[in-house]
């Protein structure tokens, strides 16, 4: 070797591969405004659709009057359920098995529902037309609280599925009933609680919020009348499975629609579903020929286009007086809204909920979920997290603390008694999951001791006796979260959507000068992925990642997938690009041989192409195996180097975290401030640490909004309150806390590159962290649960109850 | 959101704004810095017919003092109140306000003209002017008058402004120097409206309080002067009985709507709860 | 269409002069996106609260979608798509942006590095603090700040002369 050659590690460097903190592709043309967005596509002749709303949050509807709005010039149509029901698409199915009115079908069922549908000229016009279009209304009674979805009299809200008693998900045992979902053992889990020393049951509540990205969900609908094609993009976090149900509602065969996901503004759950606006933007191309632009405002965005949790969870656990769980009982009461729309893989109406033993090896366990309807907004989307996953965490988590307190245990130690062993994996849950690896006290332990845990119970035990000889006004509450995630949905045997299977997919073409285009079945949000899919490739085959383009959101050019969601990218499609790189590097070995005449099994990879065993020096690059591929492949091989990957994964994947969070409580005003907290993730193999951690930031922040006080509210006549910016609670760089991060390291076994996915973990494990930080700060008081969100009137009104206002 | 057509005008003088609001009454409004009355027209809350642009009337700018008062021209921005070296030696009071109004960008744009004038509870000037016992000059098709704050204000979004009337300048006498001054303001985030906030001025002499003046934000339908807990702290040492009689009177004339904020009880108490952390802060801030 | 006189407006945008009649009730942030196809700002939230759509304006920063557009006449505007160098490259807050990871969707970076970049011409060696102030009215719901905070700070060291040391986190 002379000195030019590079060393091993210069050339592992040059690859910018797995384990890398890689700068940001995508960062080129973000930070210089050329991001392309739906709302920034513009087309000759394209109009502008908006909707006219109901005031009402239940309402029969009497009558629409267009003829003003149609005078108005500028103004092309208005559509109503009448002329979509000529195109059976009054209605469409959700995604859990319900159907949904696209435009009010002689009703509405919540506020702000879409009644009309008014294309006009431009987006000014439209506005000015929707103040014209006369709607009549005759109101009915209003169901806001699910609680009383099933009282006997309560309203009935879905008069279309009268006498319906069986749903897609068993029977209907009252007419606002959707479903019940049981899961586990009930007689043995009966016989734990007669058993057990100790018991504990809390209603807790998980209430409705919204993932509200910054980009609202839009689309623009292209029908070509000629060729009949149709070209929808869309803010879809899943395209493939947005043309597939295109297809079947419309009736346009697959390959006549084209279903582009340019850049997304943020997803975070918001952009998986289907809405009345993509549906009404198509048929309206297609009645008036010309593209059709939709562009939700903020009010509509938090007020129709899919809410998340609003779970009711009444949690029981049994145990031994020494601390050790013996039993666990669920009940959920699910409020769905005025239509079934949750975001799920259709089998599982409550997502993956049944994750909710967490951590702990509960011996048995039973859960039951029944969803009802209300006069409210429809959806049950995973907010940043997989599917019914957060409402899981939160429940057992903080049901763990309240166990906790009863025994009079530390919650670190009940949780370190009573976690899964780092022997028991695979481990089998009591509710029928198989988690694949994990070592929970090793996290713990790193936890406690980076944070002080000790010192920080000893300091809180003087503020708790400062406090009560009066000397201070402020409290302090340690709120420990170990959560563990189900992501990377889903194995065929168990997961689908509409039938269509959770598979994902990779296509990596090495072109003959050694560059690389991939595409995949996933759609990036903001994860990066142009970054990291290139670095696995780069690891793989050799190719540095500066060389690789990825392209996703296309239909026509990527292969099928199920999207981004669910923290399912890197379970699945990371699975499926490691497995297609490595037919690329099988195939690139063979050729390798041929061209240095040796047996293929004489060859070794390193780092960029392939070598002699024992005599390094002869080796070839991939960039040289890339042109011999097309031009000079061992003779009876096909030319060419490129694969592609379908994976369909044996099992699901367990992220898992430890959280630590240290908050300081103003008991007169009820603020809080989070002096300090931990996130420590367990994401297995790190793809780039860089863009982990952005992800763990953002996460965290979204965890502190939801447990602080971001809610979408309701009034008793149903009216939803503070649907924008000035109430719903996104903090800003002021409020944010600051974060400290770390990690372990626990591969997924079954995994290719035994990675887990990490981009929901600190949703799902920080909203416990925060609850239990203000309920343990209040615990001295005598508090055992205080319901979220923890914002700060709330907070002051638990300090008020427990008597620390004197 | 799209607000609604209008006719667009910007005059370049007083005289001209008032003719043309006068002609058009109720149908005119007048456009300060816009982010009241742009988001209500967005949501068409609001549809004036035709909007009166100052920002080209130059005469509506500037600090300065006068005589014993710091005269602010309307059209001058909660950035410049910020920036500005007058106030900050004579009333800093307005410094500190003006920093937890919305955020950077609203505030380089938002009026003091603006924030006074549209009758908005959730405004934090109207009761830090009626602390400070500023007036309003008022110019209308019948010429100039002066209104003081404390009377201004009738119900949300009423105030003693005719249609046809502009503010175009606060004037606020100066307090002596070494006056003690707190606002204290409780909100959700940055860029709320108050939950509750207390402005409080006051002069000590020889450790007892000589002079008091306070006022409170966004608890009840107009900005609140607290005529009576102002009686109750002046010529006292700010004891413990003193403070808490002050501000259960403060309490006592709250009338605050049950909001997101939080219910009517818990906004009531956080105005006594800011009014005592503004006097201690006042009284360690004030000499003598 | 509308009886509503239209009205002249005549601004420089990004160093160039442009003048269009328009609606009065048109709102700055669709003049520029749908007039002049500048489609780096965006519009979030349409109440004033996220600042997506962030300008600068005659040296200020201003939320584009909470003003006429007949307001601005006379103005100088500076959107995202005159920030980067005159060579192409990018400048010291877009690369701070990129090095410190200071964005994910890239939906907010527009409004976000305008607002950074007026606040580093009045302040340009703010603290922690005072950055995070100087950003309160932006939202971003991807990066939780904290590696925005630092590609601030990586500008205003790169803009003294200065190296950044810190890495993104």
């Amino acid at each position: 070797m002379n000195d030019m050659t590079p060393t091993r590690e210069q050339r592992e460097a040059a690859l910018e591969g797995m384990g890398c903190k890689r700068k940001r592709v995508e960062d080129v043309r973000f930070t210089q405004g050329k991001g392309n967005y739906v709302d920034d596509l513009k087309l000759p002749g394209m109009l502008f659709g908006d909707f006219v709303r109901s005031p009402y949050a239940h309402a029969k509807v009497t009558k629409i009057d267009a003829s003003k709005a149609l005078e108005l010039p500028g103004v092309i149509a208005v559509l109503t359920a009448e002329d979509l029901k000529g195109v059976n698409l009054a209605w469409m199915p959700t995604l859990a098995g319900d159907v949904q009115m696209v435009l009010a079908d002689g009703k509405v069922l919540y506020q702000n529902q879409e009644v009309a549908f008014v294309i006009a000229e431009d987006r000014y016009i439209a506005d000015d037309a929707i103040q014209l279009v006369e709607v009549e209304y005759e109101e009915l009674p209003v169901l806001v609280d699910p609680f009383k979805s099933m009282d006997p009299d309560a309203p009935v809200l879905r008069p279309d599925l009268e006498g319906k008693t069986e749903g897609a998900h068993g029977p209907r045992k009252h007419h606002n009933h959707i479903f019940t979902w049981e899961v586990g053992d009930a007689e043995e889990t009966d016989r734990a609680f007669k058993d057990a020393d100790v018991t504990i049951k809390e209603l807790i509540s998980y209430h409705r919020t919204h993932p509200s990205p910054l980009e609202t969900c839009q689309c623009v609908a292209s029908m070509d009348k000629v060729t009949g094609e149709l070209t929808v993009w869309g803010t879809f976090q899943a395209p493939h499975v947005i043309r597939t149900v295109a297809s079947l509602l419309s009736t346009i065969p697959e390959h006549k629609i084209h279903v582009i996901a340019p850049d997304i503004g943020g997803g975070f759950g918001n952009k998986v579903g289907a809405y009345p606006g993509y549906i009404c933007s198509i048929v309206a191309s297609i009645v008036t020929g010309r593209p059709v632009k939709w562009v939700e405002d903020r009010m509509e965005n938090l007020s129709t286009t899919s809410f998340a949790r609003d779970y009711h969870m009444t949690a029981e656990i049994a145990a031994k007086n020494d601390g050790t769980v013996t039993g666990l009982k669920v009940h959920v009461l699910a409020d769905h809204g005025g239509f079934d729309a949750c975001a799920d893989p259709s089998k599982w109406p409550a997502g993956f909920f049944n994750i909710v033993t967490g951590s702990y090896d509960f011996p048995t366990a039973h859960l039951a979920v029944d969803g009802v309807y209300t006069n409210k907004a429809p959806g049950g989307v995973a907010y940043r997290c997989s599917f019914r996953v957060t409402e899981a965490a939160y429940c057992i988590e903080r049901a763990m603390d309240i166990l906790a307190q009863k025994l009079g245990m530390d919650p670190a130690d009940l949780r370190m008694k009573n976690f899964v062993k780092p022997e028991q994996f695979p481990y089998h849950s009591a509710l029928g999951w198989e988690y694949d690896s994990g070592d929970y006290h090793t996290a713990m332990q790193k936890a406690m001791d980076t944070i002080g845990y000790r010192q920080l119970r000893e300091e809180q035990k003087a503020k708790q006796e400062a406090f009560k000889r009066g000397e201070t006004r402020e409290i302090m509450g340690i709120g420990i979260s170990f959560f563990t995630e189900i992501v990377g949905a889903g194995p065929s045997k168990n997961c689908d959507i509409l039938g269509v299977a959770m598979f994902d997919s990779a296509e990596i073409r090495v072109h003959p000068t050694g560059s690389v285009i991939s595409r995949m079945g996933t759609k990036s949000q903001g994860q990066g992925h142009e970054t990291t899919w290139a670095q696995i490739i780069a690891t793989e085959i050799g190719i540095p990642a500066a060389d690789i383009m990825v392209e996703e959101g296309n239909t026509d050019t990527a292969p099928y997938g199920l999207g981004t969601y669910g923290s399912r990218s890197t379970p699945v499609a990371g699975a499926a690009i490691a497995l297609a790189a490595r037919k690329i590097r099988n195939k690139a070995q063979m050729i390798a041989a041929h061209m240095l005449e040796v047996s293929e099994y004489d060859l070794e990879w390193d780092v960029d192409g392939f070598q002699v065993k024992g005599n390094p020096e002869l080796r070839k690059s991939m960039k040289e195996i890339a042109w011999a591929a097309y031009n000079a492949p061992p003779p009876g091989m096909e030319p060419g180097l490129e694969a592609v990957s379908y994976y369909d994964p044996p099992n699901m994947t367990y992220p898992f975290g430890a959280y630590f969070c240290v908050m300081d409580i103003d008991v007169d005003t009820g603020v809080s401030k989070i002096r300090r907290f931990y996130a420590l993730d367990d994401c297995g193999t790190r793809i780039n640490p860089m863009i982990i951690e952005g992800q763990v930031h953002g996460g965290l922040t979204e965890g502190f909004a939801i447990a602080m006080g971001q809610e979408i509210r309701y009034d008793e006549m149903g009216n939803v309150m503070g649907a924008s910016f000035m109430d719903f609670f996104l903090p800003t760089a002021v409020e944010t806390p600051h974060w400290e991060t770390d990690y372990t390291v626990t591969p997924s076994p079954h995994h290719p590159i035994g990675a887990k996915g990490v981009g929901e973990s600190p949703n799902v494990g920080s909203v416990p962290a925060f609850s239990n930080a203000v309920n343990d700060a209040f615990g001295f008081l005598g508090n055992t649960h205080i319901q979220m969100p923890h914002d700060a009137w709330r907070v002051w009104q638990a300090a008020k109850d427990l008597g620390a206002h004197g | 959101m799209i607000p609604g057509e209008f006719t667009y005008h910007r005059p370049s003088t007083v005289a001209e704004a008032v003719a043309i609001l006068a002609s058009h009454g109720d149908e005119a409004r007048p456009l300060a810095g816009g982010h009241s009355i742009i988001p209500m027209m967005k949501l068409r809350m609001a549809a004036p017919e035709h909007l009166i642009d100052l920002s080209g009337v130059a005469d509506l700018k500037g600090i300065r003092e006068e005589g014993g008062a710091i005269v602010i021209g309307a059209m001058t921005t909660q950035h410049e109140l910020i920036a500005s070296d007058l106030l900050a030696s004579k009333l800093p009071i307005i410094r500190e306000t003006s920093l937890l109004i919305a955020d950077p960008q609203i505030r380089y744009l938002g009026t003091i003209g603006g924030n006074v004038a549209n009758g908005d509870p959730g405004n934090d000037m109207p009761a830090l002017m009626q602390c400070l016992n500023a007036s309003y000059k008022v110019v209308g098709p019948n010429g100039e008058r002066e209104i003081a704050a404390r009377d201004f204000y009738e119900a949300a979004y009423f105030t003693a402004l005719a249609p046809e009337e502009l503010v175009t300048a606060v004037v606020i006498p100066v307090p002596p120097a070494g006056h003690g001054f707190a606002y204290e303001k409780l909100k959700r985030k940055v860029g709320d409206y108050a939950t509750a906030a207390a402005a409080v001025v006051l002069t000590m002499s020889g450790g007892s309080v000589s002079s008091c003046s306070v006022a409170l934000t966004n608890v009840g339908d107009t900005p609140l002067y607290a005529a009576e807990a102002c009686d109750i702290l002046t010529g006292s040492t700010l004891d413990a009985d003193t403070v808490n009689r002050a501000v259960a009177a403060a309490e006592a004339i709250t009338r605050p709507a049950s909001d997101g904020r939080g219910p009517a009880e818990y906004r009531t108490k956080m105005a006594g709860v800011m009014l005592r952390r503004a006097l201690a802060r006042a009284a360690e801030r004030a000499n003598g | 269409m509308s009886d509503i006189e239209q009205v002249p407006v005549t601004l420089t945008v990004n160093g160039k002069k442009v003048q269009r009649f328009v609606e009065p009730r048109t709102l700055l942030i669709h003049f520029l996106r749908e007039e002049l196809n500048l489609t780096g700002p965006h519009i979030g939230c349409e109440t004033s609260h996220c600042g997506v759509c962030t300008v600068e304006l005659n040296g200020m920063s201003v939320k584009s979608c909470t003003m006429f557009a007949a307001q601005a006449n006379g103005a100088e505007i500076t959107t995202i798509e005159g920030m980067a160098n005159e060579d192409g490259t990018l400048s010291a807050l877009q690369e701070g942006f990129r090095q410190m990871h200071g964005l994910q969707c890239g939906f907010c970076t527009p409004g976000m590095i305008m607002r950074a970049h007026v606040l580093l011409k009045e302040n340009p060696d703010p603290t922690e603090q005072e950055i995070r102030m100087g950003i309160s009215g932006n939202l971003c719901r991807c990066t939780g700040y904290q590696n925005i905070v630092k590609a601030i700070q990586y500008a205003a060291a790169k803009l003294q002369g200065r190296d950044f040391q810190e890495a993104a986190e």
